[in-house]
């Protein structure tokens, strides 16, 4: 047969059961959809992280304490033998190219003022972190220059609003966890990045943070440097530097920014296609679908399949005839689903502008080709049922 | 020509074995018109598939213009199907969603000929047997004749040697059934060998040759011109 008649027979079948054909390539139709709509969430995700992450700039380092080999987070496998100190970070000022350096060690705590206080995050750093992380300030001023302990602290916009809501924070005192500060700067509107809302927190210096929470320990260590060029000089002179004061043990980890946006990328990339892998459940129940329809019309097209076995068809020709049926359904409804998903998609952004929508087109074509293959696979028992029926049983068939 | 040495065609039924045909010799002529007659069950039906390549003979040898055919290869079956010999059925088997055009046409897709020979040659399949200006009708808007026409027109369009009808007239009133028959005589003239088994003697007598059936068996061969009524006729026949 030439590959177009099949072609034409298929459709001229879809076509006479119209309805049969629409109920049959919706379950496929809804699979694609999904496929495509998920992952465009997913992707839109992974690119506002990006976005979200690229904006420290490529310069930037955090040592963990802890040594992890295989999946780059710091502190679930192994453990540290040495504790990150203040110390630590001091060492760190000195090697060549460093231009900041940010002890980090953060938790939760209640900051009061007079009669209001609120439960907040409390971040223990120095004046360097101001650079490292872009914080402006609507008044007052960072922490100070040099001093990593002190009774001053910085509030986030929220925060200083929640605890003073005349505006008179500035220059007041504020208590956490039994710490008396003064405030001395209040930090721009700023929002939240990756669930850390830089508008709900207070900064203390390191030393005084250590003392409220009771450590010795520091949570990392944020390092900036000149130019993303140097990272790796800069990590192998880290590296060296730590491992001599830890007693020649790496018992800390060094993540680079463009290893951190690495990482973030893989599991967000991973979770895009477990999202496309769960659509595909509904690609499978259209499979289905499309299986029971075409069986279905095997058994009321018996006769025309004994027609055309009396008229010279091979079974070879009866078996292509219902695989291309399946193949113009599943290809019909992936269409459809493509359509839909891509349409959805599009209501979503001009409802919510926020949401960026972000379909990729390797998992359009990969949900357009796994619909394509599962109506194939979905044809296949009904045609080979087609194409073993004996020819005068078909004709002599009700 | 159409050479059957002792087919036997058996199959298998509720632990039984039936003999649908059960030892038939028979020689048939190009260019013949022989009728098949028989009570029901008799084996017409049974030996009309097996000369149509429909069916497969148990036993016994088929030679179709001097080739053994009996023990051919689906595929080689479906090509003396589709090049040698044309149907005719009783239920007209035409496909419902299909124009008759397109009907007529099916047949020729399976041989892989061109979308315009193709036209071409039902246009003038439809032509010859009335039904060109019908052509582009689906089967549920033609009357039983027509549609009777429309497959023989489909039986034809590929110029096979050899024409089986099955009951063509069973399903048709007397003057559609008439211009059928007159349609099937013409084919003969054509040149057409004609295999025709019915119930009908009136359809019988305007062959040449009946076969009459019985058991699965030919039981006896007589000029058509003789046959008055099947009774009478398997009455004077062998036991």
């Amino acid at each position: 047969m030439i590959l177009l008649d099949t072609v034409r027979l298929a459709w001229g079948s879809v076509r006479g059961a119209r309805l049969r054909a629409v109920l049959s390539l919706l379950g496929i139709a809804i699979g694609v959809a999904s496929v495509v709509l998920l992952t465009s969430i997913g992707e839109g995700a992974r690119r506002f992280v990006q976005q979200e992450f690229l904006q420290f700039g490529g310069n930037v380092l955090q040592v963990s304490p802890g040594k992890v080999e295989t999946i780059g987070v710091p502190g679930v496998v192994g453990g540290s033998t040495h504790k990150l100190t203040l110390a630590d970070a001091r060492t760190l000022r000195r090697i060549e190219g460093v231009t900041g350096v940010a002890p980090n060690v953060f938790g939760q705590a209640r900051v009061e003022s007079g009669e209001r206080g609120r439960s907040v995050y409390v971040l223990g750093t120095t004046r360097d972190a101001r650079e490292m992380w872009r914080i402006e300030l609507a008044q007052g001023s960072f922490l100070p220059e040099g001093e990593e302990r002190g009774s001053v602290a910085v509030l986030g916009s929220r925060l200083a609003r929640e605890l003073f809501p005349s505006g008179d924070g500035l220059g007041s005192f504020v208590r956490v966890a039994g710490w008396r500060l003064r405030v001395i700067g209040i930090a721009a509107p700023r929002g939240q990045l990756l669930g850390w809302d830089f508008d709900d927190v207070a900064y203390v210096p390191v030393a005084t943070a250590l003392a409220c929470f009771d450590r010795d320990e520091l949570h990392e260590i944020d390092v900036s440097f000149r130019h993303v060029a140097l990272a790796g000089e800069i990590v192998s002179a880290i590296r060296a530097r730590l491992i001599e004061r830890h007693d020649g043990r790496e018992d800390f980890t060094i993540l680079t920014q463009s290893a951190m946006l690495e990482m973030i990328d893989d599991v967000l990339l991973a979770l895009t296609v477990g999202i496309a892998a769960l659509g595909s459940v509904s690609l499978a129940v259209g499979a289905v679908g499309v299986l029971t329809i075409l069986w279905i019309s095997v058994g009321e097209r018996t006769q025309e399949i004994g027609l055309c076995r009396a008229l010279g068809a091979r079974t070879a020709d009866i078996a292509v005839i219902f695989l291309a049926e399946a193949a113009a359904l599943a290809t019909l409804g992936g269409a459809a689903g493509l359509a839909l998903g891509l349409g959805v998609a599009a209501v979503i952004e001009a409802a919510w502008p926020a949401l960026d929508l972000a379909p990729r087109p390797e998992f359009v074509l990969a949900a357009l080709a796994t619909s394509a293959l599962v109506g194939l696979l979905a044809g296949v028992l009904p045609a080979l049922r087609a194409a073993r029926l004996d020819p005068v049983e078909a004709l002599r068939s009700e | 020509m159409i050479e059957l040495v002792g087919i036997r065609r058996s199959y298998a039924l509720g632990g039984e074995t039936i003999h649908a045909l059960d030892g038939i010799d028979e020689r048939i002529e190009s260019g013949e018109h022989v009728a098949v007659m028989g009570p029901s069950g008799s084996g017409k039906s049974t030996l009309l598939n097996v000369i149509g390549c429909l069916d497969r003979p148990t036993a016994g040898s088929y030679r179709l213009d001097g080739r053994e055919v009996a023990g051919l290869s689906d595929a080689e079956l479906a090509r003396i199907r589709r090049r040698e010999i044309g149907h005719v059925f009783q239920a007209f088997h035409l496909v419902p969603r299909m124009s008759a055009l397109e009907n007529v046409e099916l047949g020729m897709l399976f041989d892989s000929i061109p979308p315009r020979q193709r036209r071409e040659r039902a246009l003038a399949a439809l032509a010859s047997v009335g039904m060109g200006p019908r052509a582009g009708h689906r089967p549920g808007e033609l009357s039983g004749g027509e549609r009777q026409r429309a497959a023989i027109a489909r039986a034809v369009v590929t110029r096979p040697r050899v024409l089986l009808a099955d009951e063509p007239t069973g399903n048709l009133d007397q003057t559609s059934g008439r211009a059928v028959l007159e349609l099937l005589d013409g084919l003969h003239a054509a040149g057409f060998t004609v295999v025709i088994v019915t119930h009908d003697p009136g359809v019988a007598r305007r062959a040449q040759r009946v076969l009459l059936m019985r058991n699965g068996r030919i039981v006896r061969r007589m000029p058509a011109s003789e046959l008055r009524t099947l009774d009478e006729a398997l009455a004077g026949a062998a036991p």
